[in-house]
């Protein structure tokens, strides 16, 4: 029959097309090259710092009781991974920092949600949460010290202060980009209402809800510190709490030491965040189209 | 609900328009986009929608598509007849793969899973990509993306089917199997097709019937039908003839808004 022939001829065209459309793509890197290419940067880095450090120190800028070389610090976060008190003044700071982050996502998304639906909602309180966001989390102890006198509640005060308005931005500023032609898809699709927000505005949103949630761990981590440094005297010996002792026996290898800790923590969040986002451009094809 | 062919249950793919206005804005801004249109499709018939820019082309497929509300007159369709409405660019979305988009019609449907799964692979062979359910978007080319929007948009099991300049975007050798392969699946489904686009030669490839547009208001001008069989080729003398006659119309239309 004709028409087999004919349609035959036209699913060879359209295959060809396909093929010749798409080819070239597929490009192969192993996995460990890729870990690679992606570690040797970082661990190079961190060899100029310690290398600078080491330097400052031989320099005798400061005297080795203020400033002690990376070895003597070294050897103090060994001796301190060996004793219990690091490791419960780490764990009373990553409860206080899951407690406080879990409540801020909570009341963030919240927030987020219904200022970015309700339009007197952000006419009232949109550029509240901006203001917010940009005050100093630090400039709330005082009040929240008031409030709440030296205890984990002033500290949970603050952290959610601090992290709530960012995650809230982030959410609002997600669902504000969602390109308009996805949404008329989405409803000449049959999602209207809620659907609408569960098929189309969610997912369309969430690279800058994961970047506000980012964002938002970075200063509720920052508060925390704050507050744990601020709000000394519970009696719970938080890394913050460790941090000010040591400086009170002007011990300064554990002070190092600690807040090699700190810091070892908040990149390791960071991180994982960091990942997530990756994980979502590369699904998008966004780091493919930018050829990365 | 157990059948997995195309045919909606009792709906007929019957458009018509009275007297559709639309105006954007109010008071002294106000435009008058759409003007008194009035427009029967019968069910089945290709019907392609042509004019300048500012027409309303567009304007009157959202109206259709109720994506947009009516200023005056109405709009008629079949019970429960709700039309599928492609655009320019595919509109998939970039978190999903290509089953994942096909799917979200069917699951906002409440289709159950193995049914689901069954039109996702019919709907893919359709449009000749059986092979790449699990690509994303960006991984496919510019006719395939749209080839992927045309099957989620079958997935609704609409008989209407209103297209919005959907291969504007793409190279002509492209366009021209996609001009094949939409004829084919008009003719296999039985669809009603409302096809908006400004390239006259693609109208008088595929239409039925080719209605054209005034600009600033959109009135209907002009209407002719395309009586050359099926298949056709869009670089025949006879399409040709069609095209160079509506050419004529359109290009006096704009010429007018030039005085």
């Amino acid at each position: 029959m004709a028409s087999d022939t004919l349609a035959g001829r036209a699913d060879a065209e359209i295959s060809g097309l396909d093929a010749l459309e798409i080819a070239g793509q597929q490009k192969t890197t192993s996995r460990a090259a890729t870990i690679w290419a992606a570690t040797w940067p970082k661990l190079a880095a961190l060899a100029i710092a310690v290398a600078a450090w080491q330097a400052v120190v031989w320099a005798e800028v400061w005297p080795p009781y203020s400033l002690p070389g990376p070895g003597t610090v070294g050897r103090e976060l060994l001796r301190q991974a060996g004793a219990p008190q690091l490791w419960d003044g780490l764990a009373t700071t990553l409860r206080r920092a899951a407690l406080g982050y879990v409540f801020s996502v909570g009341v963030g998304l919240l927030l987020g949600l219904a200022v970015a639906r309700f339009r007197v909602l952000r006419a009232a309180i949109g550029s509240m949460i901006t203001a917010l966001q940009t005050m100093p989390s630090i400039a709330w102890f005082p009040l929240a010290i008031l409030l709440f006198e030296l205890s984990e509640k002033a500290i949970f005060f603050v952290v959610v202060l601090g992290a709530a308005p960012s995650i809230a931005n982030g959410v609002i500023s997600g669902v504000d980009y969602v390109p308009p032609l996805l949404q008329r898809a989405g409803r000449n699709l049959g999602a209207r209402g809620m659907n609408l927000y569960r098929y189309v505005i969610a997912p369309a949103a969430l690279p800058a809800i994961v970047a506000g949630l980012k964002q938002g761990w970075a200063f509720s981590w920052r508060s925390l510190m704050a507050g744990e440094l601020i709000v000394v005297g519970i009696s719970q010996t938080s890394l913050g709490a460790q941090l000010t002792y040591a400086r009170e026996l002007a011990d300064a290898p554990w002070l190092l030491a600690t807040m090699i800790v700190v810091l070892i923590v908040g990149l390791g969040v960071d991180t994982a965040f960091g990942a997530a986002d990756k994980a979502i451009r590369r699904r998008w094809g966004v780091l493919d189209q930018a050829g990365q | 609900m157990t059948s997995t062919t195309t045919t909606p249950r009792g709906a007929t793919g019957s458009v018509a328009l009275r007297g559709v206005t639309k105006v954007y804005g109010q008071g002294e801004n106000a435009v008058l986009a759409l003007d008194g249109v009035t427009l029967d499709v019968a069910p089945g018939e290709f019907v392609c929608l042509v004019g300048a820019s500012g027409c309303g082309k567009s304007t009157l497929l959202n109206l259709v598509a109720g994506l947009d509300r009516v200023s005056g007159g109405q709009i008629e369709l079949g019970d429960g007849v709700n039309p599928g409405l492609m655009f320019q660019e595919s509109a998939l979305f970039p978190w999903l793969t290509v089953e994942g988009n096909v799917d979200v019609p069917l699951k906002l449907r409440r289709l159950p899973r193995a049914q689901r799964r069954e039109r996702i692979a019919e709907l893919l062979r359709t449009v000749h990509l059986a092979d790449f359910g699990r690509k994303r978007p960006h991984q496919l080319s510019g006719g395939m993306r749209q080839r992927v929007a045309l099957a989620r948009t079958l997935a609704l099991d609409t008989p209407v089917l209103l297209m919005d300049e959907p291969f504007g975007a793409l190279d002509a050798m492209t366009r021209d199997i996609l001009h094949d392969e939409l004829e084919r699946i008009w003719a296999e489904r039985k669809l009603t097709v409302l096809f908006v686009t400004h390239n006259v030669r693609e109208a008088a490839r595929l239409a039925d019937r080719i209605i054209l547009l005034s600009s600033r208001p959109g009135r209907i001008i002009y209407s002719t039908r395309v009586d050359v069989p099926r298949p056709r080729r869009i670089d025949s003398p006879e399409i040709a003839s069609i095209a160079g006659e509506v050419t004529d119309r359109l290009r006096t239309e704009v010429g007018r808004h030039g005085q």
